[in-house]
Protein backbone atom coordinates (compact mmCIF):
# COMPACT_ATOMS: atom_id res chain seq x y z
CA UNK A 1 0.00 0.00 0.00
CA UNK A 2 1.78 3.02 -0.96
CA UNK A 3 0.07 5.31 1.59
CA UNK A 4 1.89 8.48 2.14
CA UNK A 5 3.22 8.65 5.82
CA UNK A 6 3.29 11.97 6.31
CA UNK A 7 0.51 14.72 7.69
CA UNK A 8 -0.58 17.22 4.56
CA UNK A 9 -0.94 19.54 7.04
CA UNK A 10 1.95 19.66 9.70
CA UNK A 11 5.57 20.53 9.69
CA UNK A 12 7.65 18.38 11.93
CA UNK A 13 9.65 20.72 14.46
CA UNK A 14 10.39 21.11 17.67
CA UNK A 15 9.90 24.84 18.92
CA UNK A 16 8.08 26.14 21.80
CA UNK A 17 4.58 27.00 19.59
CA UNK A 18 4.85 22.56 18.62
CA UNK A 19 5.08 21.84 22.45
CA UNK A 20 2.00 23.54 23.33
CA UNK A 21 -0.97 21.53 24.89
CA UNK A 22 -3.21 21.45 21.79
CA UNK A 23 -6.54 22.75 23.83
CA UNK A 24 -4.50 25.94 24.71
CA UNK A 25 -3.71 26.47 20.98
CA UNK A 26 -6.63 25.89 19.87
CA UNK A 27 -8.44 28.68 22.23
CA UNK A 28 -5.26 30.96 21.64
CA UNK A 29 -6.06 31.00 17.84
CA UNK A 30 -9.70 30.94 18.28
CA UNK A 31 -9.40 34.39 20.68
CA UNK A 32 -7.06 36.03 18.00
CA UNK A 33 -9.32 35.47 14.93
CA UNK A 34 -12.38 36.98 17.04
CA UNK A 35 -10.31 39.98 17.87
CA UNK A 36 -9.20 40.42 14.29
CA UNK A 37 -12.96 39.96 13.23
CA UNK A 38 -13.93 42.30 15.71
CA UNK A 39 -11.38 45.56 14.31
CA UNK A 40 -13.02 48.63 12.39
CA UNK A 41 -11.95 48.02 9.06
CA UNK A 42 -10.13 51.30 8.59
CA UNK A 43 -7.71 50.58 11.13
CA UNK A 44 -5.04 49.50 8.38
CA UNK A 45 -1.99 49.97 10.64
CA UNK A 46 -3.35 47.68 13.27
CA UNK A 47 -3.98 44.49 10.67
CA UNK A 48 -0.38 45.56 10.15
CA UNK A 49 0.59 44.80 13.21
CA UNK A 50 -1.35 41.38 13.32
CA UNK A 51 0.72 40.44 10.81
CA UNK A 52 3.70 41.17 12.31
CA UNK A 53 2.73 39.33 14.88
CA UNK A 54 1.70 36.01 13.16
CA UNK A 55 4.73 36.62 11.16
CA UNK A 56 6.70 36.05 14.67
CA UNK A 57 4.89 33.25 15.56
CA UNK A 58 5.60 31.48 12.19
CA UNK A 59 9.55 32.32 12.58
CA UNK A 60 9.03 30.82 16.48
CA UNK A 61 7.64 27.82 14.48
CA UNK A 62 10.52 27.13 12.04
CA UNK A 63 7.36 27.22 9.52
CA UNK A 64 8.84 27.99 6.13
CA UNK A 65 7.70 30.82 4.70
CA UNK A 66 6.82 29.39 1.22
CA UNK A 67 5.34 26.66 3.05
CA UNK A 68 2.79 28.89 4.29
CA UNK A 69 2.48 31.26 0.97
CA UNK A 70 1.23 27.83 -0.53
CA UNK A 71 -1.09 27.03 1.97
CA UNK A 72 -2.53 30.41 1.92
CA UNK A 73 -3.96 29.74 -1.73
CA UNK A 74 -7.04 27.59 -0.33
CA UNK A 75 -8.21 31.71 0.50
CA UNK A 76 -8.23 32.28 -3.50
CA UNK A 77 -12.32 31.72 -3.42
CA UNK A 78 -12.91 34.58 -1.07
CA UNK A 79 -9.85 36.59 -2.69
CA UNK A 80 -12.09 36.61 -5.81
CA UNK A 81 -15.40 37.38 -4.14
CA UNK A 82 -13.23 40.71 -3.02
CA UNK A 83 -11.99 42.20 -5.95
CA UNK A 84 -15.87 42.08 -7.44
CA UNK A 85 -17.13 43.77 -4.40
CA UNK A 86 -15.81 47.41 -5.43
CA UNK A 87 -17.11 46.92 -9.00
CA UNK A 88 -20.69 45.95 -7.99
CA UNK A 89 -20.86 47.61 -4.50
CA UNK A 90 -23.15 50.90 -4.78
CA UNK A 91 -22.32 53.97 -3.31
CA UNK A 92 -19.92 57.13 -3.83
CA UNK A 93 -17.32 56.27 -6.77
CA UNK A 94 -13.99 56.75 -6.93
CA UNK A 95 -11.63 56.41 -10.22
CA UNK A 96 -8.34 54.25 -10.23
CA UNK A 97 -6.53 53.57 -12.90
CA UNK A 98 -9.37 54.53 -14.96
CA UNK A 99 -12.02 52.31 -13.60
CA UNK A 100 -14.78 53.63 -11.42
CA UNK A 101 -14.81 51.94 -8.14
CA UNK A 102 -17.30 52.23 -5.53
CA UNK A 103 -15.52 53.28 -2.37
CA UNK A 104 -17.41 51.24 0.18
CA UNK A 105 -16.80 48.26 -1.84
CA UNK A 106 -13.24 48.81 -1.90
CA UNK A 107 -13.57 48.52 1.76
CA UNK A 108 -15.98 45.98 2.17
CA UNK A 109 -13.32 44.09 -0.25
CA UNK A 110 -10.43 44.79 2.12
CA UNK A 111 -12.32 44.10 4.91
CA UNK A 112 -12.92 40.21 3.40
CA UNK A 113 -8.84 40.30 2.29
CA UNK A 114 -7.05 41.37 5.52
CA UNK A 115 -9.25 39.22 8.50
CA UNK A 116 -9.74 36.23 6.01
CA UNK A 117 -6.24 36.07 5.30
CA UNK A 118 -5.13 36.43 8.78
CA UNK A 119 -7.58 34.21 10.04
CA UNK A 120 -6.28 31.45 7.26
CA UNK A 121 -2.80 32.64 8.72
CA UNK A 122 -3.28 31.73 11.94
CA UNK A 123 -5.08 28.64 11.58
CA UNK A 124 -2.56 27.39 9.24
CA UNK A 125 0.13 28.35 12.12
CA UNK A 126 -2.26 25.93 14.56
CA UNK A 127 -2.10 23.08 11.75
CA UNK A 128 1.23 23.00 11.60
CA UNK A 129 2.46 22.84 14.73
CA UNK A 130 -0.22 20.46 15.74
CA UNK A 131 -0.52 17.22 14.82
CA UNK A 132 -4.66 16.15 13.66
CA UNK A 133 -4.86 13.81 16.39
CA UNK A 134 -3.73 16.22 18.90
CA UNK A 135 -6.19 18.98 17.12
CA UNK A 136 -9.19 16.65 18.35
CA UNK A 137 -7.54 15.79 21.89
CA UNK A 138 -7.89 19.61 22.23
CA UNK A 139 -11.33 20.00 20.93
CA UNK A 140 -12.31 17.47 23.10
CA UNK A 141 -10.79 18.79 26.36
CA UNK A 142 -12.37 21.88 25.64
CA UNK A 143 -15.27 20.12 26.49
CA UNK A 144 -16.33 20.50 22.65
CA UNK A 145 -19.76 17.24 22.12
CA UNK A 146 -17.93 14.17 22.13
CA UNK A 147 -20.10 13.15 18.72
CA UNK A 148 -18.37 15.46 16.65
CA UNK A 149 -14.97 14.74 17.52
CA UNK A 150 -15.17 11.19 17.41
CA UNK A 151 -16.42 11.63 13.89
CA UNK A 152 -13.41 13.76 13.12
CA UNK A 153 -11.49 10.98 14.62
CA UNK A 154 -13.05 8.12 12.43
CA UNK A 155 -12.19 10.39 9.19
CA UNK A 156 -8.89 10.85 10.08
CA UNK A 157 -8.38 6.73 10.96
CA UNK A 158 -10.57 5.64 7.51
CA UNK A 159 -9.83 8.40 5.31
CA UNK A 160 -7.09 6.19 3.91
CA UNK A 161 -8.40 3.32 3.99
CA UNK A 162 -11.66 4.43 1.86
CA UNK A 163 -9.27 6.08 -0.62
CA UNK A 164 -7.31 2.92 -0.48
CA UNK A 165 -10.11 0.94 -1.63
CA UNK A 166 -11.36 3.36 -3.94
CA UNK A 167 -8.50 3.29 -5.42
CA UNK A 168 -8.16 -0.74 -6.01
CA UNK A 169 -11.90 -0.42 -7.16
CA UNK A 170 -10.64 2.07 -9.89
CA UNK A 171 -7.64 -0.27 -10.62
CA UNK A 172 -10.27 -3.43 -11.13
CA UNK A 173 -12.25 -1.00 -13.31
CA UNK A 174 -9.56 0.13 -15.65
CA UNK A 175 -8.23 -3.60 -15.25
CA UNK A 176 -11.45 -4.59 -17.25
CA UNK A 177 -11.27 -1.43 -19.93
CA UNK A 178 -13.02 1.11 -18.28
CA UNK A 179 -12.03 4.18 -19.49
CA UNK A 180 -14.24 7.09 -18.07
CA UNK A 181 -13.33 10.09 -20.28
CA UNK A 182 -16.33 11.72 -21.15
CA UNK A 183 -19.03 12.70 -18.96
CA UNK A 184 -21.56 10.20 -20.59
CA UNK A 185 -19.19 7.25 -19.40
CA UNK A 186 -19.47 8.17 -15.84
CA UNK A 187 -21.28 5.42 -15.18
CA UNK A 188 -18.98 3.17 -13.79
CA UNK A 189 -17.38 5.68 -11.75
CA UNK A 190 -21.09 6.09 -9.96
CA UNK A 191 -21.64 3.10 -9.33
CA UNK A 192 -18.33 2.21 -7.41
CA UNK A 193 -19.01 5.56 -5.52
CA UNK A 194 -22.73 3.76 -4.33
CA UNK A 195 -20.86 0.48 -3.35
CA UNK A 196 -17.71 2.04 -1.30
CA UNK A 197 -20.89 3.94 0.29
CA UNK A 198 -22.63 0.47 1.48
CA UNK A 199 -19.13 -0.96 2.08
CA UNK A 200 -18.14 1.53 4.33
CA UNK A 201 -21.90 1.41 5.91
CA UNK A 202 -20.95 -2.18 6.53
CA UNK A 203 -17.79 -1.61 7.87
CA UNK A 204 -18.32 1.24 10.47
CA UNK A 205 -21.44 -1.69 11.69
CA UNK A 206 -18.63 -3.51 11.81
CA UNK A 207 -15.84 -1.60 13.78
CA UNK A 208 -18.95 -1.03 15.86
CA UNK A 209 -19.16 -4.09 16.82
CA UNK A 210 -15.40 -4.56 17.71
CA UNK A 211 -15.69 -1.83 19.79
CA UNK A 212 -18.75 -2.91 21.85
CA UNK A 213 -16.38 -6.08 22.16
CA UNK A 214 -13.74 -3.76 23.98
CA UNK A 215 -16.49 -2.33 26.30
CA UNK A 216 -17.54 0.94 24.55
CA UNK A 217 -20.84 2.41 25.87
CA UNK A 218 -20.61 5.83 23.47
CA UNK A 219 -17.81 7.73 25.46
CA UNK A 220 -13.97 6.95 24.66
CA UNK A 221 -12.33 6.64 28.00
CA UNK A 222 -10.59 9.78 29.17
CA UNK A 223 -7.49 7.70 30.11
CA UNK A 224 -6.41 7.38 26.44
CA UNK A 225 -5.02 10.57 26.34
CA UNK A 226 -4.33 11.59 29.81
CA UNK A 227 -0.78 13.02 29.15
CA UNK A 228 0.53 16.61 28.39
CA UNK A 229 -2.44 18.38 29.85
CA UNK A 230 -1.87 22.14 29.39
CA UNK A 231 -0.31 23.72 32.57
CA UNK A 232 -0.92 27.50 33.85
CA UNK A 233 2.29 28.22 32.36
CA UNK A 234 1.44 26.96 29.44
CA UNK A 235 -1.65 28.86 29.05
CA UNK A 236 0.18 32.08 30.03
CA UNK A 237 2.13 31.52 27.02
CA UNK A 238 -0.53 30.57 25.11
CA UNK A 239 -2.48 33.73 25.92
CA UNK A 240 0.09 36.08 24.97
CA UNK A 241 -0.88 36.35 21.22
CA UNK A 242 -4.15 36.65 21.99
CA UNK A 243 -4.06 39.25 24.92
CA UNK A 244 -1.18 41.14 22.52
CA UNK A 245 -3.48 41.37 19.47
CA UNK A 246 -6.40 42.80 22.09
CA UNK A 247 -4.04 45.56 23.44
CA UNK A 248 -3.26 46.65 19.80
CA UNK A 249 -6.74 46.64 19.43
CA UNK A 250 -7.69 48.86 22.14
CA UNK A 251 -5.09 51.11 22.25
CA UNK A 252 -5.37 51.65 18.67
CA UNK A 253 -8.18 50.63 16.87
CA UNK A 254 -10.98 51.77 18.80
CA UNK A 255 -8.64 55.14 19.46
CA UNK B 1 -13.49 -25.74 34.76
CA UNK B 2 -15.44 -24.88 32.25
CA UNK B 3 -14.32 -22.02 30.38
CA UNK B 4 -17.46 -21.67 27.99
CA UNK B 5 -20.96 -23.37 27.64
CA UNK B 6 -23.12 -23.00 24.87
CA UNK B 7 -26.80 -24.93 25.73
CA UNK B 8 -29.48 -25.16 22.92
CA UNK B 9 -28.94 -21.54 21.39
CA UNK B 10 -30.89 -21.21 18.62
CA UNK B 11 -30.75 -17.42 16.69
CA UNK B 12 -33.12 -16.02 14.24
CA UNK B 13 -31.54 -12.79 12.05
CA UNK B 14 -34.90 -10.21 11.91
CA UNK B 15 -35.33 -10.88 8.52
CA UNK B 16 -36.39 -14.35 9.63
CA UNK B 17 -33.28 -16.01 8.11
CA UNK B 18 -32.59 -18.65 11.05
CA UNK B 19 -28.73 -18.95 11.64
CA UNK B 20 -28.56 -20.99 14.64
CA UNK B 21 -30.19 -24.16 15.41
CA UNK B 22 -29.67 -24.97 18.89
CA UNK B 23 -26.09 -25.17 19.34
CA UNK B 24 -24.81 -26.99 21.95
CA UNK B 25 -20.99 -26.65 22.98
CA UNK B 26 -18.83 -26.78 26.25
CA UNK B 27 -14.66 -25.77 25.93
CA UNK B 28 -12.36 -26.59 29.40
CA UNK B 29 -10.37 -24.16 30.23
CA UNK B 30 -6.81 -24.35 28.16
CA UNK B 31 -8.59 -26.08 25.47
CA UNK B 32 -7.62 -24.64 22.37
CA UNK B 33 -10.74 -25.45 19.99
CA UNK B 34 -11.28 -24.93 15.97
CA UNK B 35 -14.93 -24.18 14.79
CA UNK B 36 -14.84 -24.98 11.14
CA UNK B 37 -17.36 -24.86 8.97
CA UNK B 38 -18.43 -23.65 5.39
CA UNK B 39 -19.41 -20.37 4.61
CA UNK B 40 -22.85 -19.54 5.64
CA UNK B 41 -23.07 -21.94 8.48
CA UNK B 42 -23.52 -19.70 11.17
CA UNK B 43 -19.95 -18.90 12.39
CA UNK B 44 -19.97 -15.93 12.61
CA UNK B 45 -23.20 -15.46 14.40
CA UNK B 46 -22.06 -17.93 16.89
CA UNK B 47 -18.97 -15.84 17.31
CA UNK B 48 -21.09 -12.58 18.15
CA UNK B 49 -23.03 -14.73 21.04
CA UNK B 50 -20.06 -15.87 22.85
CA UNK B 51 -19.61 -11.63 24.09
CA UNK B 52 -23.51 -11.07 24.20
CA UNK B 53 -23.20 -8.68 20.69
CA UNK B 54 -26.12 -10.88 19.96
CA UNK B 55 -28.91 -11.22 20.72
CA UNK B 56 -30.12 -7.56 21.48
CA UNK B 57 -32.90 -7.15 24.67
CA UNK B 58 -36.40 -9.08 23.76
CA UNK B 59 -35.11 -10.05 20.63
CA UNK B 60 -37.72 -13.06 19.49
CA UNK B 61 -36.28 -15.80 17.85
CA UNK B 62 -33.54 -15.92 20.69
CA UNK B 63 -33.11 -19.25 23.00
CA UNK B 64 -30.71 -21.07 25.04
CA UNK B 65 -27.69 -19.91 26.73
CA UNK B 66 -24.08 -18.62 26.53
CA UNK B 67 -21.96 -19.22 30.07
CA UNK B 68 -18.11 -17.60 30.08
CA UNK B 69 -16.48 -19.11 33.32
CA UNK B 70 -19.84 -19.49 35.18
CA UNK B 71 -21.21 -16.35 34.36
CA UNK B 72 -24.22 -16.17 32.13
CA UNK B 73 -24.77 -13.45 29.06
CA UNK B 74 -27.98 -12.36 29.57
CA UNK B 75 -28.69 -8.93 26.93
CA UNK B 76 -30.40 -7.18 29.63
CA UNK B 77 -27.47 -7.39 32.54
CA UNK B 78 -25.22 -4.68 31.56
CA UNK B 79 -23.06 -5.43 34.38
CA UNK B 80 -22.94 -9.04 33.35
CA UNK B 81 -22.28 -8.04 29.34
CA UNK B 82 -19.51 -5.53 30.58
CA UNK B 83 -17.61 -8.41 32.56
CA UNK B 84 -18.16 -11.02 29.76
CA UNK B 85 -16.80 -8.80 26.86
CA UNK B 86 -13.74 -8.40 29.42
CA UNK B 87 -13.20 -12.04 29.50
CA UNK B 88 -14.20 -13.02 26.14
CA UNK B 89 -11.65 -11.53 23.47
CA UNK B 90 -12.90 -11.28 19.69
CA UNK B 91 -10.24 -10.76 17.24
CA UNK B 92 -12.12 -9.41 13.99
CA UNK B 93 -11.00 -11.32 10.76
CA UNK B 94 -10.53 -7.62 9.26
CA UNK B 95 -7.97 -5.89 11.09
CA UNK B 96 -9.25 -2.47 9.87
CA UNK B 97 -12.64 -2.88 11.54
CA UNK B 98 -10.58 -3.74 14.86
CA UNK B 99 -8.36 -1.42 15.15
CA UNK B 100 -9.89 2.22 14.28
CA UNK B 101 -7.57 4.84 16.53
CA UNK B 102 -4.83 6.76 15.03
CA UNK B 103 -2.00 4.69 16.81
CA UNK B 104 -1.54 1.22 17.62
CA UNK B 105 -1.28 2.16 21.72
CA UNK B 106 -4.09 3.88 21.85
CA UNK B 107 -6.22 1.03 20.03
CA UNK B 108 -4.28 -1.34 22.44
CA UNK B 109 -5.01 1.04 25.62
CA UNK B 110 -8.72 1.17 24.42
CA UNK B 111 -10.29 -1.58 26.08
CA UNK B 112 -8.59 -2.12 29.37
CA UNK B 113 -9.31 1.90 29.51
CA UNK B 114 -12.73 1.17 29.14
CA UNK B 115 -12.24 -0.97 32.09
CA UNK B 116 -11.55 2.14 34.17
CA UNK B 117 -7.33 1.63 33.82
CA UNK B 118 -5.68 4.57 33.37
CA UNK B 119 -1.77 5.89 34.11
CA UNK B 120 1.22 3.57 34.58
CA UNK B 121 -1.35 0.66 35.26
CA UNK B 122 -2.50 1.12 31.67
CA UNK B 123 0.32 1.73 30.12
CA UNK B 124 2.07 -1.84 31.45
CA UNK B 125 -1.16 -3.63 29.87
CA UNK B 126 -0.44 -2.25 26.71
CA UNK B 127 3.63 -2.95 26.83
CA UNK B 128 2.99 -6.42 27.76
CA UNK B 129 -0.06 -7.25 25.24
CA UNK B 130 2.56 -5.69 22.48
CA UNK B 131 5.61 -7.88 24.01
CA UNK B 132 3.27 -10.57 23.25
CA UNK B 133 2.68 -10.07 20.17
CA UNK B 134 6.05 -8.83 19.61
CA UNK B 135 5.15 -5.55 18.29
CA UNK B 136 6.55 -3.28 20.88
CA UNK B 137 8.36 -1.17 18.05
CA UNK B 138 5.03 -0.26 16.17
CA UNK B 139 3.51 1.42 19.35
CA UNK B 140 3.41 4.84 18.06
CA UNK B 141 3.06 4.31 14.75
CA UNK B 142 -0.35 4.41 12.59
CA UNK B 143 -2.13 1.11 12.11
CA UNK B 144 -2.70 1.22 8.69
CA UNK B 145 0.99 2.26 7.99
CA UNK B 146 1.31 -1.35 9.17
CA UNK B 147 1.52 -4.75 6.81
CA UNK B 148 -1.58 -6.79 6.86
CA UNK B 149 0.25 -9.34 9.62
CA UNK B 150 1.03 -6.78 11.61
CA UNK B 151 -2.04 -5.46 11.98
CA UNK B 152 -3.40 -8.69 12.69
CA UNK B 153 -0.60 -8.88 15.88
CA UNK B 154 -1.63 -5.77 16.62
CA UNK B 155 -5.58 -6.62 16.43
CA UNK B 156 -4.58 -9.44 18.93
CA UNK B 157 -2.88 -7.50 21.33
CA UNK B 158 -5.90 -4.74 21.27
CA UNK B 159 -8.11 -7.94 23.03
CA UNK B 160 -5.00 -9.14 25.08
CA UNK B 161 -4.51 -6.23 27.13
CA UNK B 162 -8.42 -6.52 28.48
CA UNK B 163 -6.81 -9.88 29.66
CA UNK B 164 -9.42 -12.55 28.39
CA UNK B 165 -10.14 -15.60 29.62
CA UNK B 166 -10.88 -17.37 26.30
CA UNK B 167 -9.62 -15.77 23.07
CA UNK B 168 -12.09 -15.86 19.77
CA UNK B 169 -10.52 -15.50 16.45
CA UNK B 170 -12.17 -15.10 13.32
CA UNK B 171 -10.27 -16.55 10.50
CA UNK B 172 -6.79 -15.77 11.51
CA UNK B 173 -4.62 -17.04 8.75
CA UNK B 174 -7.06 -15.25 5.67
CA UNK B 175 -4.74 -13.32 3.41
CA UNK B 176 -1.65 -13.83 5.63
CA UNK B 177 1.51 -14.45 3.49
CA UNK B 178 3.33 -17.80 4.88
CA UNK B 179 5.55 -16.35 7.11
CA UNK B 180 3.36 -13.99 8.97
CA UNK B 181 0.89 -16.90 8.98
CA UNK B 182 3.83 -19.27 10.61
CA UNK B 183 4.97 -16.36 12.98
CA UNK B 184 1.02 -15.59 13.94
CA UNK B 185 0.68 -19.73 14.65
CA UNK B 186 4.13 -19.33 17.01
CA UNK B 187 2.48 -16.10 18.96
CA UNK B 188 -0.99 -18.26 19.14
CA UNK B 189 0.27 -21.41 20.71
CA UNK B 190 2.73 -19.66 23.69
CA UNK B 191 -0.79 -17.48 24.68
CA UNK B 192 -1.83 -19.17 28.08
CA UNK B 193 -5.81 -18.35 27.13
CA UNK B 194 -7.92 -20.66 25.81
CA UNK B 195 -8.98 -19.89 22.13
CA UNK B 196 -11.83 -20.72 19.91
CA UNK B 197 -10.17 -20.26 16.23
CA UNK B 198 -13.00 -19.95 13.16
CA UNK B 199 -11.25 -20.97 10.18
CA UNK B 200 -11.38 -22.61 6.87
CA UNK B 201 -7.64 -23.31 6.96
CA UNK B 202 -7.46 -27.30 7.84
CA UNK B 203 -3.40 -27.17 8.29
CA UNK B 204 -3.75 -24.37 10.62
CA UNK B 205 -6.27 -25.95 12.79
CA UNK B 206 -4.14 -28.88 12.92
CA UNK B 207 -1.02 -27.00 13.86
CA UNK B 208 -3.13 -24.83 16.98
CA UNK B 209 -5.90 -26.73 18.13
CA UNK B 210 -6.35 -30.56 19.31
CA UNK B 211 -10.01 -30.44 19.19
CA UNK B 212 -11.74 -29.16 16.29
CA UNK B 213 -16.26 -29.23 16.00
CA UNK B 214 -17.87 -29.05 12.34
CA UNK B 215 -20.67 -26.07 12.69
CA UNK B 216 -23.24 -26.49 9.42
CA UNK B 217 -26.65 -25.03 8.93
CA UNK B 218 -26.84 -23.78 12.42
CA UNK B 219 -25.89 -26.84 14.59
CA UNK B 220 -22.34 -28.47 15.37
CA UNK B 221 -22.05 -31.58 13.44
CA UNK B 222 -19.20 -33.04 14.29
CA UNK B 223 -16.92 -32.90 17.92
CA UNK B 224 -13.22 -34.86 18.06
CA UNK B 225 -9.61 -34.51 17.78
CA UNK B 226 -8.46 -32.63 15.41
CA UNK B 227 -6.44 -35.16 13.41
CA UNK B 228 -9.40 -37.59 13.48
CA UNK B 229 -11.96 -35.45 12.02
CA UNK B 230 -9.33 -34.29 9.16
CA UNK B 231 -8.84 -37.48 8.35
CA UNK B 232 -12.63 -38.35 7.61
CA UNK B 233 -13.11 -37.26 4.57
CA UNK B 234 -16.67 -38.51 3.91
CA UNK B 235 -17.42 -36.35 6.68
CA UNK B 236 -15.48 -32.97 5.50
CA UNK B 237 -17.02 -33.47 2.22
CA UNK B 238 -20.23 -33.78 3.69
CA UNK B 239 -20.13 -30.25 5.22
CA UNK B 240 -17.76 -28.60 2.17
CA UNK B 241 -14.71 -28.71 3.59
CA UNK B 242 -11.62 -29.41 1.85
CA UNK B 243 -7.64 -30.51 3.04
CA UNK B 244 -5.36 -28.80 0.57
CA UNK B 245 -3.55 -30.41 -2.09
CA UNK B 246 -1.46 -33.29 -1.25
CA UNK B 247 -1.90 -32.57 2.78
CA UNK B 248 -2.17 -35.72 4.78
CA UNK B 249 -3.45 -34.94 8.43
CA UNK B 250 -1.71 -38.46 9.20
CA UNK B 251 1.80 -37.65 8.10
CA UNK B 252 2.43 -34.68 10.01
CA UNK B 253 3.45 -33.83 13.62
CA UNK B 254 2.57 -31.22 15.53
Amino acid sequence: MGAGHAHAMYVHQHSLVHHLAPEVKIAAALAFTVVVVATPRERVAVFGAYAVIILALAVLSRIPALWLAKRCLIELPFVATALLLPFFAAGPKTTVLGMSLAVEGLWGGWNILIKGTLGVLIALTLAATTLPRDLLVGLDRLKAPQAITQIAMFMLRYLEVLADEARRMRIARLSRLDDPRFLWQVKGFATGLGSLFIRSYERGERVFLAMRSRGYTGRLPAALHAETLGSARQWAAGAIVPVLAAAILIIWGYA
Amino acid sequence: MTSLDITDLHYSYPDGHQALHGVNLSVSEGERVALLGPNGAGKTTLVLHLNGILPAPNMPGAQGSVTVGGLKADPRDRAALAEIRRRVGLVFQDPDDQLFLPTVREDVAFGPANLGLKGAELDARVDDALAWVGMTEVKDRAPHHLSLGQRRRVAVATVLAMDPQLLVLDEPSSNLDPQARRELAEILLNLPVTMLMVTHDLPYALQLCERSVILDEGRIAADGPTREILSDTALLAKHRLELPFGFTPLATTP
